[in-house]
């Protein structure tokens, strides 16, 4: 997203005639306070989620909500920690997430190598073969992932999941750094060959630290998916002792909605899985925007 | 599957290409091979093996014997005549198919709204709104449909207390989940909350493109605002919002864990499964695998088909 191309067009409206200029005021200032108010509207449910988290649950179950923290506890957090399986569904989450990072980044990597840095037979094939895959569904899939994991006796397996998930992360983040590495060149590459490196210590040294952002997005994207992923997780991993955070959040959800939903502590739950998330997904969103629709802008 | 028509047409464009253009490196051929293995043989075993087995799976009858360590038999079509005949998944279908086209299009009706409204505002104001978007678009999908299922609580939720508030008595206690317009209604706004930032800053992305001298040189012309809008700058992002309204289709067509996790609520079953809620139910309740591998692999030829063009636009960048 350029900003200075912003700032070019708020100057220009000052320069036309000054006829219009008392109603594209008002125009402004309504258009300001419709932003606003979409802004509210759309931040409102994670405010939502964040405010409940902090409220004690006796608050909550009142019909009259409050819409300011007066009222503010940490023992909703507390209980989730204590109380429940959470810890080990974060434990068993974090390592199925961390496996796949590590899959997708070695994987990826060398695949994104092959197709940016080599011509060869067979090259466009993978390429339209990695494009369509990344758009099929988990939903077409999963039937015969069950199956094929219970076959092997996989199911409730943290590597047998991880290889799913890295199946389904891998098409894209080889997209993304397919750029990235050809965004080096190899005369760079050379250069440093001519002046003694070998071609290892070459990539080692120059083109490996300038794919570093790239490295970085790639990652991120893979733990992102991992970690939120709900379809293949219900399906892969059906004992409660190999649940993740997602699937975890549902069973806590639906275990109390006879005895009556403890929502502060679901919302707890539910703001300790996004917290990483939006941390980690701010550093990744403009890839992620230029990734899928780069094709579309330069038309 | 298509396969071989792809791989002659690969293999043919591949061979143009070396004509033409001088390849850079002179190692042995086999790198390009040793690199792409590891990632090749993961997406087989993740994704290849598995349609291939939906597709000999769909294939065959696939009963109570067989989950007993019978020998399938071979039953052609049969499965497929025995799905596609049923109202059931013709229910589902159309109601995927409807719940999937009017949540894209209002999805991006309302982004392209965002966007025009990010242009149009102050750069504090554009500053909130981007990061309310993207905070929205961070979100864990799990986590905002159950953010959704407490403001719309039928006892405690925000939604009927605000509703209550403004005059809809009626409303007080209502029970979203249990009537499937209703229901629909909330996993609309579920999906059309998470998906809008996407295209908005998509579009947005787009619209700081158009050029500042275009929209100069028009105003200077005489244009109103509304001609600008309409002759300049959406014909202008048209690329991009005709890839992004594709891909939500493409996305909405998939809605299973939101249904599913909304149905946990007591909502009726039956009148609000989306084609995979029908393919779960199928193949992991039912355990008609033969009859869940025959919707599935609809679902992906369906998907297959409709992401052609994307697949297009974004291969036209690989070759650019």
């Amino acid at each position: 997203m350029s900003r200075s191309t912003f700032s070019v067009r708020s100057v220009a409206p000052a320069a036309v005639a000054s006829g219009a200029r008392r109603r594209r005021r008002a125009g402004r200032v309504l258009m300001n306070a419709l932003g606003i108010v979409a802004a509210l509207v759309w931040f409102f449910p994670v405010y939502w989620m964040i405010l409940s988290a902090f409220t004690p649950n006796a608050w909550l179950r009142t019909t009259t909500p409050t819409f300011l923290p007066v009222h503010t506890t940490a023992s909703n957090f507390v209980g989730v920690l204590h109380g429940t399986s959470f810890p080990r569904s974060l434990r068993m989450s974090l390592l199925i997430t961390l496996t796949t990072v590590v899959l997708v980044l070695v994987f990826a990597f060398l695949a994104a190598l092959a197709v940016s840095r080599f011509r060869f037979r067979g090259r466009t094939s993978f390429v339209l073969a990695v494009l369509f895959v990344q758009m099929l569904p988990a939903e077409g899939l999963f039937i015969a992932q069950y199956r094929m994991m219970s076959t092997l006796g996989q199911l409730n397996s943290i590597l047998g999941i991880s290889v799913l998930y890295t199946a389904a992360v891998i098409p894209f983040t080889v997209w993304m750094l397919r750029g990235f590495v050809a965004g080096v060149p190899a005369e760079l590459e050379e250069a440093g060959m001519v002046d003694g490196l070998s071609r290892v210590g070459a990539f080692l040294r120059i083109t490996l630290p300038l794919l570093a952002p790239g490295l970085v997005a790639s990652g991120v994207y893979a733990f992102l998916q991992a970690w939120n992923e709900f379809t293949i997780a219900l399906v892969i991993l059906p004992a409660e002792s190999s649940y993740t955070l997602p699937i975890w959040l549902r069973s806590f959800l639906a275990a109390s909605i006879n005895r009556g939903v403890d929502w502060g502590q679901v919302m707890a739950a539910s703001t300790l899985l996004a917290v990483p998330v939006i941390i980690f997904f701010l550093f990744v969103q403009g890839r992620m925007t230029s990734g899928l629709v780069s094709g579309a802008v330069k038309g | 599957m298509t396969i071989p028509a792809t791989t002659a047409t690969g293999a043919s464009t591949g061979s143009a290409r070396r004509a033409t253009t001088a390849p850079r490196h002179r190692r042995t051929p086999v790198t390009p091979y040793l690199l792409l293995l590891p990632a090749v043989l993961v997406l087989l075993a993740g994704m290849g093996y598995p349609v291939y087995w939906q597709v000999v799976t769909s294939l065959q009858k696939f009963g109570l014997a067989q989950q007993f360590g019978q020998p399938p038999e071979w039953a052609g079509l049969k499965n497929y005549a025995r799905i596609f005949s049923s109202d059931d998944l013709w229910a589902v279908v159309a109601r995927s198919v409807v719940f999937c086209l009017v949540n894209a299009f209002v999805t991006v009706a309302l982004g392209l709204a965002f966007a025009l409204l990010m242009r149009a505002v102050h750069t504090v104001t554009r500053l909130v709104l981007q990061v309310t978007m993207l905070l929205a678009w961070a979100m864990p999908m799990v986590a905002a449909v159950i953010v959704f299922r407490w403001l719309f609580d039928n006892r405690t939720g925000v939604v009927n207390y605000l509703l209550t508030r403004v005059g809809f008595d009626q409303m007080a206690g209502f029970s979203w989940f249990s009537r499937p317009l209703t229901f629909f209604v909330v996993a609309s706004a579920v999906i059309i909350w998470m998906s809008v930032p996407f295209v908005a800053l998509s579009a947005y992305a787009g619209l700081t493109a158009v050029s500042d001298d275009v929209l100069e040189a028009a105003r200077i012309d005489g244009a109103r605002p509304g001609q600008v809008l309409r002759h300049i700058l959406i014909p202008l992002i048209r690329p991009v919002l005709s890839i992004v309204l594709l891909l939500q289709i493409i996305w909405d067509l998939r809605v299973f864990a939101q249904i599913r996790l909304l149905q946990d609520n007591g909502a009726p079953v039956g009148e609000t499964n989306l084609l995979g809620n029908f393919i779960y139910e199928l193949g992991i309740g039912r355990q008609d695998f033969a009859g869940a591998a025959a919707v599935s692999i609809f679902v992906l030829v369906l998907t297959v088909l409709l992401s052609w063009p994307y697949v297009r636009s974004l291969l036209k960048e690989d070759q650019a």
